[in-house]
């Protein structure tokens, strides 16, 4: 078995108002010098598999269709 | 000319839907659900608005790819005429029939009010009933209405007068990237738009502004 996290974020350029109102709050809370705070996603799945690329390849096919809309989001992969 | 209306768990705009076309039209649409793979022989496909999966992952994102959703895309490609409006404009970004993507609302709150629209293409299978620069009043209830597209799908869109409606008169409610209230598909049979014109189509609604849409993708269009 192999346990995987994907972890998914918004491209660059592509406006983040969740982001940027979290942002405001760390301001708020007192934290100086905070900028650029993106939102994104993690999925943490199990496969069952031990074959490794097999896992990788499946995953990317599963970003690609599913968990990433690849208009406006950049998705990456790690196997523990 | 015959309609259907797609059914998903979650959508509840489907009655309202149902309502408009059956009025409008005279004849009540087919109902189609989600596991449907063949869609019966009409000239207009309604996705609807609503929550579909409770907005779970991305709005839209898990209708998209439900067996129906093939269907519509094959029935898309033969030039059938679908309409997604609030959530079913979410499922068809998704489902990648339309281009660009619906963020969340500019403000993080959910909208619901009504708004202008400018007629920015009145040269559509959905909007021969209005003339081109026309304003015209519609509901908007949606937290997820804002549209994105980069800057070189933006160029397109725009540029092949796939921009069917902008908010008009200062009253994007989402933050729309240059407004954009309704985008098309390059062939034009394909149109998405957050607003919610089967809410205005009668006096009972305070107007009916909405109905030249239905109007003009069902072709009853008075002379």
């Amino acid at each position: 078995m192999i346990k995987a996290r994907v972890t998914v974020t918004l491209k660059n350029g592509v406006l983040d108002p969740q982001g940027k109102a979290i942002e405001g709050a760390l301001g708020a809370l007192g934290f100086d010098g905070i900028g650029h705070v993106r939102q994104g996603k993690v999925f943490d799945l199990q496969l069952e598999t031990a074959d490794k690329a097999k896992a990788e390849a499946e995953l990317k096919a599963m970003c690609e269709k599913l968990l990433a809309n690849t208009v406006i989001e950049n998705y990456s992969i790690s196997l523990a | 000319m015959k309609s259907a209306v797609v059914q998903l768990p979650g959508l509840n705009r489907d009655r309202d839907m149902i309502a408009a076309l059956t009025k409008i039209s005279g004849k009540a649409p087919v109902t189609v659900w989600q596991t449907e793979t063949e869609i019966p022989d009409v000239d207009l496909i309604v996705i609807p608005g609503g929550f579909s999966y409770g907005d779970y992952l991305r709005c839209g994102a898990i209708a998209a790819r439900m067996p129906v959703m093939q269907a519509i895309k094959s029935k898309a490609e033969q030039g059938v005429r679908v309409l997604g409006v609030c959530n079913g404009f979410q499922i068809l970004v998704e489902a990648g029939l339309l281009p660009g993507a619906l963020m969340r609302n500019a403000s993080l709150k959910f909208v619901c009010r009504e708004v202008k629209l400018e007629v920015v293409n009145a040269d559509t299978d959905f909007t021969r009933a209005y003339a081109k620069g026309q304003v015209i009043r519609s509901p908007v209830a949606h937290h997820d209405g804002n549209y994105f597209a980069d800057a070189e799908t933006l160029k397109a869109v725009e540029g092949n007068g796939q921009v069917v409606f902008r908010y008009a008169e200062g009253t994007n409610p989402n933050g729309s990237i240059n407004d954009i209230a309704g985008v098309m598909n390059d062939k034009g049979n394909v149109l998405g738009m957050m607003p919610h014109p089967e809410n205005l189509i009668e006096v009972a609604h305070g107007g009916s502004d909405g109905r030249g849409i239905f109007a003009s993708a069902l072709d009853v269009i008075a002379a």
